[in-house]
């Protein structure tokens, strides 16, 4: 747990992080210098002397790359924002409940005070709560380089376990994804705030009326936490547009099950026009095979076959969840 | 003034400093000069090494030496096993501090380098080259003893560490003339404990004395110093051994290890201070692990419900070699405990000691009781199941009823009293046994699982009368001894053996002399954790600190009144057969305000201008106690989960335990033990366990892998109790440390599996994660 001597430099400006990068890389190594933000994935890595980068840039000093705006149907969330600020802004909450809601429930506190969207994004865990969330929103990475700026779609990110599109000395400055906008005609339908602590999706919700009432889009999230790590082990993320308590279209993204992030076409597309009920839901969810192909991922905790079997069961919680269905 | 604080829930009076951060512990300690010990490990579960090369590592920057087994051998003694059964077979191998030869687990020492600070140690034991000639591994104990298993000692041929039987009854007869028998294969996993302070020792030797220190993470600074005299060849009295504040040991801190050894080495050689603390990874490798069982068990029976035998076969991993106390866990503190709170006339405990490629294994909080427990209560339930009886039927019917003094079971124990029924009852009332039931049917027809487990348990603790330590082969004595100071001012110092270290002793210990004595509990100070300035004791293990060492502050505080007694007599010019006391009040019989408290008592000791003929000054008193026996707290616990089907998730909704522990000096602190021991006892139902592969490697080695349990994971743990004192102690205490480890592993397992009978599930592999329970269900299906 003492980790290799290294170089530190804070970088002041996003421009000077980049600079930084270019002059720090070697042209031997994989990682001459690395990107320090919340330090959450790096710091542990290199202590266990798994990775020995030669020199860290601090970015954490950027005051440019933390923060949220809302701008139209668009919100926009600074790459070092931490868990804990999403999880606490009242503008994301209000923009896309989605997002505060995920992010309230990553890891524990520690972790959401110090770890960042942009940091999380960047180790591309393919399991990350972020990757599959992100994935179900359609939402983009704001990339800023030596030679610009680019904006990529979420899906084209991730390319590999814990690698990105990122090319060298490029730094993720920000995400951006559409609000959610729906429209309940019940007061303070609340949702619940345990769906994502562990795998333990809440209970209650039992609003008979609670789907005629709904009318656009929600989201939800439903995992299955490593009860060591805190990490998801298998995630469901669901958009739900809701017309007359019909799907009228859905975006459903699974994550630990792949290598990336995935998008379930397949349920999605066995889900659209179809009437949200608890048996249709069930129906559609069982097509996730068909999106998920043999290449499972699976470790001494939960094993290929048990996450392509829960999977679907946490994408139908979500989905329950979304439209206030119990599911229990 | 309170002076009846025995029975008061006051604060903890060490939890300011704790939780302000102005706790001192071992890595906290500077000393001038002070260098860094890192430890080269294994990589290898089981190797011969072919040559070490230090070259590149001794040039490192900072390093001040590199040391391998080449150094140590012959300069320090093996580290020894202190725990040697008797008529056992025991194989005390040789275990060295560092491996010379031949590496046994991932984490056996190879090397050692000292340096100016821990970040160049670290980067030299990069530099050091070992050639390793990899061999055959074995992990699991059972297989260990298999023919043809891969050989770990010489002197230790089969791997067998040790063979041990106890019996008592006939029991083959009972079980060929059984009307039911069940049976069960129970795989006790591998624990790995992780006190929140992991191990540290800083090592310092004065040559021109000859004296050696050490600060040490221990649970017993009197044994470690016995041990380190036997390692170093340096004199006892030339020792000296503080454990300052130890942040939870949970058993992990009774060994002594060799890295404390190979700290003392570096420190005489060197003649300059060094320190050495485990980092969190070598914590999972290098610090005891617990449990690790094989087990097959059975249990016969009457057709209706009537236990008759008990008897197991266990295969009891010992890891590489044999850590201190290690023998004396599967044995004497499990094999001896087959009847539980029942009467049951035969019992046969036969246990193998195996030796596999894994990290030893020592006490574990419970240490071989949660295993008695855990076959017992689970043979219970498979009998009421195969009987078609609700399983507390079963536990009613085969309870020892009530007994104030002795009790034999068969296999030649005496409990020394239980009121098991009692705590049943209570467990019970307070869910509404059949209520639950009812609640339960209900839920199953909506398709809901939840499960209720019950257990009772009786547990052997208050360690214990050292004739019995002798003649069981433990290598000390089970006595403690305390010294009650009082001081002119009145105030008082009180100084013990036993070294608590998050058992809350610095307060119930003071309770303990304010209510013998009537002083106010704040002018109590409990000094503990350091060779040279406490008397001698055994530690603090097996829930044995209040019991024997609290024990021993009684009767110190006793002396100091018989004495405080005379001299108030002469004070007041009375005969001493007419003082009266209370309250911290000495006064002459019938004339209330003639009168001299224990504050007028302890200036006059001190000053000694006015004492009776021949007596000597001050007001002290030092205590021996050897209990006449163990003691054997109970109690009766209830547990309720939900089992989510689709995806094996379980949920713990409720926790009842029922604990009888004797007269409770502190309810708040015996609830604080409750709590975490039952947290501590779900971790192995629910969550840990360590995993390895075929190669001897530790998958689960890092606490992102290793799950400890998390309080929001916990329902709020219902206490209740009962008191039934111990008829041979002063005191009445029984001990409160490891019960709630002890009863709740079954309890959980048991109402899992209860919640999953309607699916066919009856067995599952701990801990219970969702996979496994996922899989159970799904292979019925």
């Amino acid at each position: 747990m003492y980790t290799p001597e290294f170089d530190y430099h804070q970088a002041g400006s996003v421009a000077e992080a980049i600079e930084l990068l270019g002059s720090h890389s070697g042209n031997d190594s994989v990682a001459e210098a690395r990107l320090l933000a919340g330090g959450h994935s790096l710091i542990p890595l290199m202590r266990l002397r798994l990775a020995r980068p030669a020199t860290l840039i601090d970015i954490g000093g950027i005051a440019d790359l933390k923060g949220s705006s809302v701008n139209g149907d668009t919100i926009r969330i600074g790459a070092l924002t931490t868990h804990g600020e999403i999880a606490a802004s009242h503008d994301v909450r209000h923009a896309n409940p989605l997002l505060a809601e995920v992010a309230g429930g990553i890891g524990d506190p520690q972790v959401r005070n110090r770890g960042t969207i942009g940091g999380n994004l960047a180790h591309a865990d393919p399991a990350s709560d972020w990757g599959t969330v992100l994935t179900a929103l359609d939402a983009s990475i704001e990339i800023q380089g030596p030679t610009g700026s680019r904006t990529i779609a979420v899906g084209d990110f991730f390319l590999a376990p814990f690698t990105t599109a990122l090319a060298e000395s490029e730094i993720i400055t920000a995400i951006t994804a559409p609000t959610l906008s729906v429209h309940r005609h019940e007061t303070d339908h609340d949702h619940g705030h345990e769906h994502n602590v562990g795998p333990d999706h809440g209970h209650g919700h039992d609003h008979d009326n609670g789907l005629a009432a709904i009318h656009g889009e929600v989201g939800e999230y439903a995992k299955m936490s490593h009860p060591a790590s805190f990490y998801p082990v298998v995630g469901g993320a669901v958009i739900v547009n809701v017309e007359n308590s019909r799907c009228a279209s859905a975006r459903i993204a699974v994550g630990g099950l792949v290598p990336t992030p995935l998008r379930a076409r397949a349920v999605e597309s066995a889900l659209t026009g179809q009437e949200l009920t608890a048996d249709n839901i069930a129906a559609a969810v069982s097509h996730l095979a068909d999106d998920l192909g043999n290449d499972i991922i699976g470790d001494v905790f939960a094993s290929a076959e048990y996450r392509r079997a829960v999977a679907p069961v946490e994408v139908k919680h979500a989905l329950f969840h979304a439209i206030g269905l119990a599911h229990h | 003034m309170t002076t009846r604080l025995f029975g008061s829930g006051i604060r903890r009076r060490e939890d300011p400093r704790l939780i302000t951060g102005q706790a001192s512990y071992t890595d906290d300690i500077k000393l001038t000069g002070l260098a860094h010990v890192a430890i080269l490990r294994s990589p290898h579960a089981h190797a011969r090494i072919r040559s070490i090369d230090t070259a590149a590592a001794v040039q490192s920057p900072g390093v001040v030496a590199v040391y391998t087994g080449a150094d140590t051998e012959g300069v320090l003694n093996p580290i020894p096993c202190a725990w040697v059964i008797p008529d056992s077979d025991v194989k005390a191998v040789a275990y060295p501090a560092i491996a010379k030869d031949v590496v046994r687990y991932v984490g056996d020492a190879v090397a050692v380098v000292v340096a100016e600070n821990r970040y160049q140690a670290e980067d030299a034991l990069e530099l050091i080259s070992v050639d390793y000639e990899p061999l055959p591994v074995v992990v699991n104990p059972e297989a260990a003893l298999q023919d043809g298993a891969p050989q770990l000692h010489e002197d230790a041929p089969g791997n067998q560490a040790f063979h041990w039987v106890a019996a008592g009854g006939d029991t083959d007869t009972a079980f060929d003339q059984a009307e039911v028998v069940v049976k069960d294969t129970i795989i006790q996993q591998k624990l790995i404990p992780n006190a929140m302070e992991p191990r540290s020792a800083i090592a310092s030797y004065l040559p021109s004395m000859g004296e050696l220190t050490i600060w040490n993470t221990s649970q017993n600074p009197h044994i470690a110093r016995f041990v380190t005299c036997l390692v170093t060849g340096i004199p006892e009295h030339k020792i000296r051994v503080i454990a300052p504040e130890v942040g939870g040991g949970f058993g992990s801190k009774i060994a002594v290890y060799p890295w404390e050894m190979i700290a003392a080495f570096c420190a005489m050689r060197l003649g300059r201070p060094v320190k050495w603390t485990e980092t969190r990874s070598e914590n999972f490798v290098a610090t005891t692990h617990g449990r690790d069982h094989v087990e097959y068990v059975e249990m016969a029976a009457t057709r209706d419900g009537k236990i008759t035998g008990v008897r197991s076969v266990v295969y009891a991993g010992m890891g590489a070699y044999l850590s201190t106390a290690a023998p004396g866990i599967p044995t004497i503190l499990h094999g001896l405990m087959y009847s539980g709170p029942y009467d049951i006339p035969h019992i046969k405990a036969d246990i193998y000691g195996c030796f596999t490629n894994t990290t030893p294994v020592e006490a574990y909080r419970g240490a071989g009781r949660p295993e008695a427990t855990f076959l017992l209560e689970r043979l219970v339930d498979l009998l009421a199941a195969e009987l078609n009886l609700d399983p507390v039927e079963v536990r009613r019917l085969n309870l020892i009823p009530k007994f104030d003094d002795g009790y034999d079971v068969a296999i030649g124990l005496t409990y020394d009293s239980g009121d098991y029924q009692r705590a049943l009852d209570v467990a019970l009332e307070h869910v509404n046994y059949s209520h639950l039931r009812h609640e339960q049917e209900h839920q199953r027809e909506h398709g809901h699982y939840t499960g209720i487990g019950v257990s009772c348990y009786s547990e052997i603790c208050g360690l214990g009368p050292s004739q019995v330590a002798g003649a069981v082969g433990f290598g000390g004595g089970l006595w403690e001894s305390a010294t009650v100071r009082f001081y002119a001012t009145g105030k008082v110092n009180v100084y013990v053996g036993t070294s608590p270290h998050g058992q809350g002793e610095e307060t119930t210990f003071a309770q303990i002399v304010a209510s013998e004595l009537g002083v106010p509990v704040d002018d109590v100070e409990l000094i503990h954790g350091d060779t040279d300035n406490t008397p001698m004791g055994w530690g603090t293990y097996g829930s044995r600190t209040t019991v024997v060492g609290g024990g021993a502050v009684a009767l110190s505080a006793r002396k100091i009144k018989d004495k405080a007694v005379t001299l108030a007599a002469h004070l007041l010019e009375a005969a001493e057969a007419d003082i009266e006391y209370e309250d911290g009040n000495f006064f002459v019989r019938g004339a209330p305000d003639r009168s001299k408290t224990i504050q007028d008592i302890a200036l006059m000791a001190n000053v000694a201008w006015d004492m009776p003929a021949g007596m000597e000054p001050g007001l002290e008193a030092t205590a021996f106690y050897d209990p006449p026996n163990f003691s054997y707290p109970f109690g009766s616990h209830v547990a309720v989960v939900s089992v989510d089907p689709d995806n094996g998730h379980i949920v713990l909704e409720r926790y009842v335990a029922v604990d009888d522990c004797g007269p409770q000096i502190n309810p708040m602190i015996v609830e604080g033990q409750v709590h975490g021991g039952v947290v501590q006892g779900a971790g192995q139902a629910l969550w840990e366990g360590a995993v390895y592969d075929d190669g001897g490697q530790l998958l689960t080695g890092t606490l992102l892998d290793y799950a400890l349990p998390r309080a929001h994971l916990v329902p709020d743990i219902e206490t209740l109790s009962t008191e039934t004192p111990s008829p041979h102690n002063p005191l009445g205490v029984k001990g409160i440390g490891e019960t709630g480890t002890i009863a709740s592993t079954v309890t959980i397992y048991n109402a899992v599996i209860d919640a999953l009978r309607p699916l066919g599930v009856t067995k599952l592999e701990m801990p219970l994660t969702p996979e496994r329970v996922w899989r159970a269900i799904h292979e019925q299906g």
